[in-house]
C-alpha cells in the first residue's frame, strides 16, 4: 500500500515537471493592518494562481513583528537561517531588517512607499543585488487634483498623520509640494496614538477647508475619531485608504492592498521562475480605486460632482 | 531552529544585554523604576545613526550617543531629586519627551545605515560570515562593560551607590550624597542603554523611532531570568545574569517563532512572551514553596 502510495505520488510528480520543485517563500510584516494583511493574502494568491500551492509544491511562512522593531530583527535572522527561496518583507522596517542581514537571498518587498530613502536598493531601475519589490507610493497628485475637483474653492487642507512614520512624513512633503503648485496651503496637524486623533482633528477646525488622511497606519486605525470631528465642524475628509470610505470618508483615491500584494507576488514568481532580483525594476503599485460616499457627504451639506460619480470605482451606499 | 537564527537570536540577546544592565542599576542597585530606557535605547539609535551618516567615525558617533543616553538619565534623575516628583512619573516624562527629540535628532521617523560603515564594518571583511561577526563583536563590548561594570559596583563609589539604593536614610547617615548617586546611577544606566540602541541600529541597518517599544518589559525580562537562574547575592552573577537572561529571552522569542507545530499563530506572540516572563517569576516561588512545606 505504501509502496502504492509512494508511486501514484511519483507519477504525480512526474506528469506535472514544472511543480516539481518544491520553493519556500517567507513573508513577514511590522505589524498586522487590514491592508498589510491584505498584501499578504495577494502575495499567497498569486502564488497559488502561478501553480506554487501550500501543501503541495510551496513551504509558505507568515510571521507579524507585532509593531516591535526588535522582533523584526529576530524574524529576519530566522527567515534567512531558513535560507529560503524568496523572503517578502512587507513594510519598511521589516524590509529593512531582512536587507541588512542577507546578500544572496532573493528579497521582494512590499507596502515600502521610498525603497531608496530606505536603502533597500540604491535605484529604482535594474536594483542590482539581491533585493527588488513594489513600492506603493500614494499618487498625492492625483488626491490634490480630486479635491480640487470636488472642492473647487479650496484653499486650505488640513492633514492629520503620525510623525513617527516614515512612511507618512514622506506623502505630507509630497501633499505640501503638490499643494503649492496648485496654490494650496497644507496645515499639518499630529497625532502620535490612536487617542491623540479626536484632538488633532479638533485642532484643525475652523482653519482648513477640508481634511485630508495619508496612508497612515495611526490615523487610519482611529478613523472614527476624525470622522465625527468632520461631521460636527462641517468638513469633508479625503483619505488614501479606500476601506475608510466606508467608515465614513467623503472620498478616497488609493490602492487596493489586496492587487498590491498579487503584484508583489507577481515578482516574487519572476523571481522562482529563474528571474534575477537585480535585473527587475521597482515600480509604484498599479491601479487606484476611487471609492466615493455621497451620504457622507450630503451630512456635511456637500454633493459630489456628476464627474467624480460617473468615474468612481465603488459608490458605499 | 537554523544555525544563522540561534545566531541572530544571541547577538539581538546581546545587545539587549546593555539594556538588561542598565535595567538592573536603576531598578536592583538603586531601586528606581525608570522608563526613560523606552527613549534613551532608540535615542541612542538615532544619535549614533545620524552622526554616522554624517561621516563621522562609527565608535564617536557611539561615544556620543552614550553620552546622549546618560544626559536623558540626567533629566529624569533632576525632575526626580531636585523637582520632587515621584521617580516612576519623573522617568515617564522623559520617555514621552525623548519621542519628539528622537524625531528631531532624525528629522524623519526611520534613518537607514544599510550601506553605512558601521562599527562592525572593518571586521566583515576577516574571513567570517557575516552572522557569525556581529554576535562575536557585540560579545566582546557586553564583556568589557560587565567588568567595568563590575569593578565600579566594587569600588567605593559604587558601593556608596549600592548602598543609596538599599537603605538611603542609613546612608545619609553615613555621610553619602544619595542625591549625586542618583544622578551618577541613571546617567550610567541610561548610556548602557542608549549603546544598546546605538549597536542595535548599527547591527540591523536601520533606526527607527518606535524600536524603544517594550525595551523596559525586555530588559526586566532579561534581569529576571538571570536572577531566577543565578539567585546569587553576588554582584558579578548577577550581571553575569543579565547578559545570559538577555540571550535566554531572545532564543525563547525564537522558540515561540518557529513554534507552529504547537499550533501557534504569529500574532500570539506577546501571550507567548508574557507567559515565558510570567513562569520565570513563578518557578522560584514554587521551588522555595516546597522546601518550606
Amino acid at each position: 500500500m505504501k509502496f502504492l502510495t509512494a508511486a501514484a505520488i511519483a507519477t504525480l510528480a512526474f506528469v506535472q515537471p514544472a511543480l516539481a520543485r518544491d520553493v519556500t517563500v517567507d513573508v513577514t510584516a511590522i505589524v498586522e493592518h487590514p491592508a498589510l494583511d491584505a498584501v499578504r493574502d495577494g502575495v499567497k494568491d498569486a502564488l497559488g494562481e502561478a501553480g506554487f500551492k501550500v501543501g503541495e509544491n510551496l513551504t509558505y511562512n507568515y510571521e507579524s513583528a507585532q509593531g516591535n522593531p526588535g522582533t523584526a530583527a529576530q524574524i529576519a535572522r530566522q527567515f534567512i537561517g531558513n535560507g529560503p527561496d524568496v523572503i517578502v518583507p512587507i513594510s519598511t522596517p521589516s524590509a529593512q531588517a531582512v536587507v541588512s542581514g542577507t546578500r544572496d537571498i532573493p528579497v521582494v518587498f512590499s507596502a515600502v512607499t521610498d525603497p531608496v530613502g530606505a536603502q533597500l536598493v540604491k535605484q529604482l531601475q535594474k536594483p542590482g543585488g539581491n533585493v527588488t519589490g513594489l513600492s506603493d507610493l500614494s499618487p498625492v497628485a492625483d488626491h490634490v487634483a480630486l479635491i480640487k475637483e470636488i472642492l473647487p474653492s479650496v484653499k486650505t487642507i488640513g492633514v492629520l498623520f503620525n510623525p513617527g512614520e516614515t512612511n507618512s512624513v514622506t506623502l505630507v512633503e509630497l501633499l505640501k509640494k503638490y499643494g503649492a503648485e496648485q496654490g494650496i496651503a497644507v496645515v499639518e496637524s499630529a497625532a502620535t496614538r490612536s487617542s491623540e486623533v479626536q484632538n488633532a482633528a479638533r485642532a484643525l477646525a475652523g482653519r482648513v477647508d477640508a481634511i485630508y488622511v495619508p496612508t497612515d497606519n495611526t490615523i487610519v486605525s482611529a478613523l472614527e475619531s476624525a470622522v465625527t470631528v468632520a461631521i460636527e465642524s462641517k468638513l469633508p475628509l479625503f483619505t488614501a485608504d479606500t476601506d475608510s470610505v466606508s467608515r465614513g470618508a467623503v472620498a478616497a483615491l488609493g490602492f487596493n492592498y489586496y492587487d498590491v500584494g498579487k503584484q508583489t507576488g507577481a515578482i516574487v514568481v519572476r523571481i522562482l521562475n529563474g528571474e534575477k532580483p537585480g535585473d527587475i525594476d521597482i515600480n509604484v503599485a498599479a491601479g487606484t480605486d476611487l471609492v466615493i460616499n455621497p451620504a457622507a457627504a450630503e451630512k456635511i451639506g456637500l454633493t459630489l460632482p456628476k464627474s467624480v460619480v460617473d468615474r468612481a470605482t465603488k459608490v458605499i451606499k | 531552529m537554523s544555525q544563522i537564527a540561534f545566531l541572530g537570536a544571541v547577538e539581538l540577546g546581546l545587545v539587549f544585554a546593555f539594556v538588561a544592565i542598565g535595567v538592573y542599576l536603576a531598578f536592583r542597585i538603586l531601586d528606581f523604576p525608570d522608563l526613560t530606557v523606552d527613549g534613551s535605547f532608540p535615542l541612542g539609535a538615532a544619535v549614533a545613526a545620524v552622526l554616522i551618516i554624517a561621516g563621522w567615525n562609527p565608535w564617536l558617533a557611539t561615544a556620543i550617543a552614550m553620552a546622549a543616553g546618560a544626559l536623558a538619565g540626567l533629566v529624569t534623575a533632576t525632575l526626580n531629586v531636585k523637582f520632587r516628583i515621584l521617580n516612576l512619573l519623573a522617568s515617564i516624562l522623559t520617555m514621552i519627551a525623548l519621542f519628539s527629540v528622537n524625531l528631531r535628532v532624525m528629522g524623519k521617523p526611520n534613518v537607514a545605515l544599510i550601506n553605512q560603515d558601521t562599527m562592525l564594518s572593518p571586521f566583515y571583511g576577516l574571513g567570517l560570515p557575516e552572522f557569525y561577526v556581529r554576535p562575536l563583536f557585540v560579545a566582546v563590548l557586553v564583556l568589557i562593560a560587565l567588568l567595568l561594570v563590575w569593578r565600579f559596583l566594587a569600588s567605593d563609589l559604587g558601593l556608596a551607590m549600592r548602598a543609596t539604593g538599599a537603605n538611603p536614610r542609613m546612608a545619609r547617615a553615613q555621610g553619602v550624597k544619595t542625591s549625586l548617586h542618583i544622578y551618577l546611577g541613571m546617567a550610567l544606566s541610561n548610556a548602557l542603554v542608549a549603546l544598546g540602541g546605538s549597536l542595535f541600529a548599527q547591527t540591523n541597518g536601520f533606526a527607527d523611532v518606535t524600536s524603544g517599544v517594550g525595551t523596559i518589559v525586555v530588559g526586566l525580562a532579561a534581569v529576571i531570568i538571570g536572577e531566577t537562574l543565578f539567585h546569587s547575592r553576588l554582584i558579578i552573577w548577577a550581571l553575569i545574569g543579565c547578559v545570559v537572561g538577555s540571550v535566554l529571552y531572545r532564543i525563547a522569542i525564537q522558540l515561540a517563532l518557529s513554534s507552529d507545530i504547537l499550533g501557534l499563530k504569529a500574532s500570539d506572540l506577546n501571550l507567548v512572551t508574557a507567559v515565558l516572563v510570567a513562569c520565570a517569576l513563578i518557578l522560584p516561588r514554587l521551588r522555595r514553596g516546597r522546601a518550606t512545606a
